[in-house]
């Protein structure tokens, strides 16, 4: 098969880190050669933060770029419009619909764009847009949204529950299990 | 054992560890850091933090000489503080094996340059190899040991960002345990003076001579013949960008020895290729040994000295083919890194700024002072410069001494900061030096350091006393201030900038993100006292932003530090309960 790319992308403190250690656990027990690219660093003091996910046969660079995404998720909207250039022209980006303003907005020198998924969709982009704060909110705390977003991603993929499953729990500290698993399943079974 | 999907730098470790790894002495940088803090876990290895890469590289050559296998690591500009114990430890070689890791950033995802570490290898004549994925730096890191015992020689391990952050499969296996050598006295070998080096010298160049014909026919200088249309020279990162770019259409050289470098092995690929590209990131390092070999090849000219390789520029460049994509016409604001909410920084930058002094700046979380809403940091140059070039200023400037100071994290001045502060001392200049001693190394990831009282184990220790430290090289206006409170640091910043003399102000309060730290409820705006001001906005702390014309507070992110309510003349800003 050919090498699929996932990009997770985010604001630095919302999680994206076990999202993608996640996916790659998920993606190693289907047996696939993986490469996870992470960012460490400066980017994480609430600055944009993107994770690239490769996967195949045999998987050569571990980075993606313009026009390589098979899948984007995105966990703030204003990151979901950055990297979309990113995205395949066929492929699929899910979006979070939770906003989070940038210090240039915050202290006026910026406007946070209205309309941002709008503006997505209009690109013809495939968009699945999420309000993962309350699904995880529902499922028991705020903090559980990028697993949540994983819950969505999953079932764009095709890899089983069980596997899902198996791989939250090799992850997620016994403390948070039941949390994770009941927000991935909101995710899982999300549909709009 | 089972495969594991571990970043480079856990894979460095894993090999250094296995190949029987004794004394790892390390000072943290990005992206070098986790491969000592990865080593640290492992308890049948001897692990620190030094303070500077200079005393990390003189730690593991003395390791080394007594007969341990032992590592350092470091970012790039690490290996500019630890040159000069590199260009002797090459000379009097090792007695067990010394492996040194260097980190390079292109692109600069966390750096103030963009250096290019192979030309340090050539430079003091230690040999270079470099990997490409996990399971090259878990092999290479092995091999590193055992080529530094072959040749009695240091030897670097260079990483790049994108190798030493990602996460690609790695087969792990059982440690090899190494007993400690024999030490035995030899001052040919391990004293440097004239005499002694004269010799030495001729011995380093032999063996530079001998690593290339070994490089010649080195397994890790692979050759992979494909269409031989194109013949691809790389090493590193970039060959798996080529890979992917390129797939079969090439034919690779992939050079994991970055040097010496072979001159046979090179010429003979080339010459089966009808047109050859060399392919690394930053300096033209390997395209410069072609071509001074007689070897035609195209470099930099097609490509660029700056920033990151990828897939895409190789095939736009080398196919020149490109993936579409689409995006949106907004105009999509920038996502600048910012201090946490309740970074003790941020109080002491909001005094400074109050006060509109300049400020000779240094590196660490406290940089980011230097951007918007703050933006107060005049100068940054290198870790420990801030002590150093405010002393330099005021010595041009008389005039500037009054309306300047330095900052300075803990950290830092530990790497640095002190020999300038004694130099402040020693040749007197009313330079007013702050500290600001969060008591953690917080811009590479919470590290402890010899002030923190704390050692890589998490065990405690003997911790430096700032105050004590400072009186002793001479400092006697010596103040300790609290940044959560503004009033009190406006004052003695005043006083201190207006003495003739000078004086250290240690601004003291941990790190918000200490996990020892306990909070107070978060803060919470009352919207009958807020006006809208915009005051309380004036610090940048990211748990602030204005909602229906009020200031609000999101409670999941303030610590209740109460910087921002001492702004507010209305009182609006609450404690919480
Ligand atoms: C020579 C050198 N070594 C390492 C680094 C990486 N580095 C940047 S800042 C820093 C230390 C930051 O700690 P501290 O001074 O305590 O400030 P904090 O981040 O805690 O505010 C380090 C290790 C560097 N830039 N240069
Ligand atoms: S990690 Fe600590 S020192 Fe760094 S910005 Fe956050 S609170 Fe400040
Ligand atoms: S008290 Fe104010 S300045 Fe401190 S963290 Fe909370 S909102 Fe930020």
């Amino acid at each position: 098969m050919n090498t699929k790319s996932i990009m997770i992308v985010g604001v630095g403190g919302q999680g994206t880190l076990l999202a993608s250690r996640l996916l790659g656990a998920a993606l190693l027990s289907e047996g696939y050669d993986v490469k996870v690219s992470e960012v460490h660093g400066m980017s994480q003091r609430g600055g944009s933060v993107v994770t690239y996910v490769k996967y195949g046969e045999k998987v050569a660079s571990p980075i993606v770029q313009k026009g390589q995404a098979d899948l984007i998720l995105a966990f703030e909207q204003l990151e979901a419009a950055r990297w979309l250039p990113f995205l395949k022209t066929d492929g699929t980006i899910i979006a979070n619909t939770q906003q989070i303003d940038p210090m240039p907005v915050v202290i006026g020198t910026a406007e946070y764009p209205l309309g941002v998924l709008d503006a997505v969709r209009a690109t013809g982009a495939n968009l699945t847009e999420i309000d993962a704060l309350s699904l995880a909110v529902k499922a028991g705390s705020p903090k559980a949204v990028n697993v949540v977003l994983i819950g969505v991603m999953a079932s764009h993929m095709d890899i089983s529950y069980a596997v899902w499953e198996n791989a939250i729990r090799a992850t997620v500290p016994e403390k948070f299990l039941e949390l994770n698993l009941k927000a991935f399943e909101y995710g899982y079974h999300y549909s709009n | 054992m089972s495969k594991q999907l571990l970043i480079g730098n856990e894979a460095v470790a894993r090999g250094l560890y296995e190949a029987g790894l004794r004394v790892a002495s390390s000072y943290p940088g990005t992206p070098s850091t986790e491969i000592t803090e990865c080593i640290a876990k492992y308890d049948d290895v001897y692990s620190e933090w030094a303070p500077n890469e200079k005393v990390a590289m003189e730690v593991a050559a003395g390791a080394a000489i007594a007969g341990a296998r032992s590592f350092c690591a470091m970012k790039h500009v690490g290996l500019n503080v630890a040159a000069d114990p590199l260009f002797t430890a090459s000379y009097t070689g090792i007695n067990a094996g010394m492996v040194i890791a260097v980190a390079d950033d292109p692109g600069m995802h966390s750096s103030q340059n963009e250096q290019d570490s192979r030309h340090y290898a050539k430079a003091s004549k230690v040999m270079m190899l470099e990997p490409s994925d996990s399971e090259e730096c878990l092999q290479y890191a092995k091999l590193a040991f055992d080529l530094s015992e072959q040749f009695d020689t240091p030897v670097i391990l260079r990483l790049t960002t994108r190798v030493a952050h990602s996460r690609s499969l790695v087969q792990v296996s059982a440690r090899d345990e190494k007993a400690l050598k024999e030490y035995k006295k030899d001052p040919m070998k391990y004293v440097m003076m004239p005499g002694m080096a004269i010799k030495k010298h001729i011995v380093v160049e032999q063996r530079i001579l001998d690593q290339i014909a070994w490089a010649e026919t080195a397994e890790i200088n692979s050759i992979e013949y494909n269409s031989t249309e194109i013949g691809v020279i790389t090493s590193g990162i970039s060959y798996q960008y080529a890979k992917e770019a390129l797939g079969e259409n090439a034919s690779y050289l992939k050079l994991g020895c970055v040097y010496p470098l072979p001159v046979e092995k090179i010429k003979a690929f080339a010459a089966k290729c009808k047109k050859v590209y060399v392919l690394e990131e930053l300096d033209p390092f390997i395209e410069e040994h072609c071509k001074q070999n007689g070897i035609e090849v195209i470099g930099k000219e097609a490509f660029t000295l700056q920033g990151e390789y990828s897939q895409s520029l190789i095939a736009k460049v080398i196919l020149g083919k490109e993936d579409a994509f689409v995006a949106t016409d907004l105009d999509i604001p920038a996502r600048p890194p910012v201090l946490c909410a309740g970074c003790p920084h941020r109080g002491l930058y909001y005094a400074l700024k109050k006060l509109n002094v300049t400020v000779s700046g240094d590196i660490g979380c406290y940089t980011l002072g230097a951007l918007a809403p703050l933006g107060m940091m005049d100068t940054c140059i290198c870790m420990g410069a801030s002590v150093s070039a405010l002393h330099g200023r005021n010595k041009a400037d008389e005039q500037n001494a009054k309306k300047s100071v330095a900052v300075i994290g803990d950290s830092t001045f530990m790497h640095s900061g002190v020999t300038g502060l004694i130099n402040i001392a020693y040749n007197q200049s009313n330079s007013t030096v702050i500290i600001l001693d969060n008591s953690i190394t917080g811009m590479t990831g919470h590290q402890d350091n010899p002030t923190t009282g704390k050692t890589i184990k998490g065990d405690p220790t003997t911790a430096v006393s700032l105050e004590l430290l400072a009186k002793a090289v001479g400092i006697d206006r010596v103040r300790v201030i609290d940044p959560y409170n503004l009033a009190e640091c406006e004052q003695v910043i005043r006083e201190e900038v207006a003495a003739d003399a000078p004086s250290v102000i240690i601004s003291r309060r941990p790190c918000a993100l200490l996990k020892y730290v306990k909070h107070k409820a978060p803060m919470k705006v009352n919207p009958d006292k807020c006006i809208g001001c915009k005051m309380c906005m004036k610090i940048g702390c990211p748990a602030i932003s204005m909602k229906d014309k009020k200031s609000v507070i999101d409670f999941t992110q303030c610590v209740g530090c109460a910087v921002c309510s001492q702004l507010c003349k209305f009182g609006a800003i609450e404690e919480g309960e």
